[in-house]
């Protein structure tokens, strides 16, 4: 690739590496305080369905209207369409947690806040990570769509602007680099994956060889 | 006969119940009426003693074991320990569920698991490490501690859950039918343990069971009771010779005698 495209690659990676890490964070620390809070669970859940429910890139032309056309306006787009796979798998998961393992924390002393932190987050970690699992993919679609309009840069801009200039070998390359970064965006996750929760898999390969 | 007895508190019973009423159901629009659990149980538990729960299943036991715990509040009546009423659960209470693969923390190893307790309680990392070396060997499992507890047997995991709850030495231990989840060879081998470490750590035990031949071989004494009402039938003290042992305890004479008495309890109701 050219030097020029290099650098609007740089600009998309930025944007896909602020917004998803924003995502996650709200998304888990969302569906934590919802998890813990009933009330204002009950309160949100409707709007919380429709946000989600709601086709992320439509809101393009509003972002742009809110935040212009800069920085902000794609790492905010990226981390709100991110941000609900996580949050929903996160309440999900952590209202899935044992009751036997919240009373055995508290047989054993464990404070409230640490139940969180020691119990219920490593519990439901296998389903937080497949709602992160599912953030990402959201994420790396929204990190080109937000190029794709009244952009300057980013691998989205060249990608459209290289098939409105009849330059196919850009359009294709384009394409190509963006199944190279999301199979390797993939390979990094995995790799994570596997090293937070190798417990499960230990556990659950047991669990099948004795079924 | 109360090894780990202290000074001032040997008089005060280190559980009782007075009373103790536990209705489910009592206020919610759900279907069916509320549900009698427990209908009226009285009983004290002395420093040292081994006491076992026996009833039918239904009878309430876990419910039992619960409120004297401190994990449920009583509908009625009163559960106190060590002369304390039971808001929340003691720091020198240990419990032992049934389900050691439920109660375990999967993502912890055997070692991390048992040190929890500890770590809560802010121990210092040396004190931590010995503790826990010590109270795994107390249960045999003295190279276990750096493997997770999925990797280990039934009866393996059961005994990482009672290390774990011997760790920060409680006052009690209450045990929740422990052993019925694992095979007979398997369970007479815990049983044998839970008598020596009891012994070693001076606690006092508190065991649900709904097996009368467990119930009789471990206890001093045994709480029979009944299925709805959950009422105390009858109190019976064991007074076996100990050490106790599985083939010659067995073929004592009054061992069989106890054994039919309570089957008679608890069936013919």
């Amino acid at each position: 690739m050219t030097g020029p495209a290099r650098a609007e690659l740089g600009s998309s990676l930025e944007h896909l590496v602020v917004g998803y890490v924003i995502a996650g964070l709200v998304g888990i620390g969302l569906g934590a305080l919802l998890w813990s809070w009933r009330y204002l669970r009950d309160g949100t859940s409707p709007y919380i369905y429709f946000l989600y429910v709601l086709p992320a890139p439509v809101l393009v032309p509003a972002a742009m209207t809110l935040f212009g056309i800069g920085f902000t306006m794609k790492v905010v787009l990226i981390a709100f369409a991110a941000l609900w796979p996580t949050l929903l798998n996160t309440l999900d998961g952590m209202r899935g947690v044992d009751q036997v393992k919240l009373d055995t924390s508290r047989v054993l002393g464990v404070s409230p806040l640490g139940r969180v932190f020691r119990v219920v987050l490593p519990a439901a970690a296998p389903q937080i990570v497949a709602g992160l699992r599912n953030s990402l993919q959201v994420a790396i679609i929204l990190m080109v769509v937000s190029e794709w309009e009244a952009s300057t840069d980013g691998i989205g801009y060249y990608l459209v602007n290289a098939q409105q200039s009849f330059d196919y070998v850009g359009m294709w390359s384009g394409i190509i680099v963006l199944a190279i970064i999301g199979t390797l965006a993939n390979v990094l996750f995995v790799a994570v994956e596997n090293r937070v929760l190798h417990w499960h898999y230990g556990a659950r390969a047991v669990e099948g060889r004795n079924r | 006969m109360t090894p780990g007895a202290s000074e001032s508190t040997t008089a005060t019973p280190v559980i009782s119940l007075r009373g103790v009423r536990k209705v489910y159901g009592g206020t919610g629009s759900g279907t069916g009426g509320p549900k009698v659990a427990l209908q009226d149980i009285t009983f004290d538990v002395a420093r040292g003693e081994f006491a076992c729960v026996v009833g039918p299943s239904g009878a309430g036991k876990t419910t039992l074991l619960r409120t004297m715990a401190g994990l449920a509040q009583p509908t009625s009546g009163e559960a106190l320990f060590e002369g304390t009423p039971l808001r929340s659960v003691p720091p020198a209470i240990g419990v032992v569920f049934q389900d050691y693969g439920r109660s375990l923390y999967p993502w912890l190893t055997v070692a991390r698991n048992v040190e929890l307790p500890l770590k809560v309680r802010g121990a210092p990392r040396a004190e931590r490490a010995q503790r826990v070396a010590e109270v795994l060997a107390s249960v045999g499992l003295a190279d276990a501690g750096r493997g997770y507890p999925w990797q280990l047997s039934g009866g393996m995991q059961q005994r990482v859950a009672i290390a774990r709850s011997l760790a920060y030495r409680p006052d009690l231990l209450l045990m929740d039918e422990p052993f019925a989840s694992v095979d007979a060879q398997t369970r007479f081998e815990l049983e044998d343990l839970i008598l020596r470490v009891r012994q070693e750590f001076g606690v006092t035990v508190v065991f649900v069971t709904h097996d009368i031949d467990e119930a009789v071989y471990l206890a001093d004494r045994v709480v029979a009771i009944s299925k709805s009402p959950g009422v105390v039938t009858e109190i019976v003290d064991i007074t076996l010779p100990r050490p106790r042992d599985q083939i010659t305890t067995k073929a004592d004479p009054a061992f069989a005698r106890y054994r039919e008495h309570l089957l008679g309890l608890v069936m013919h109701r």
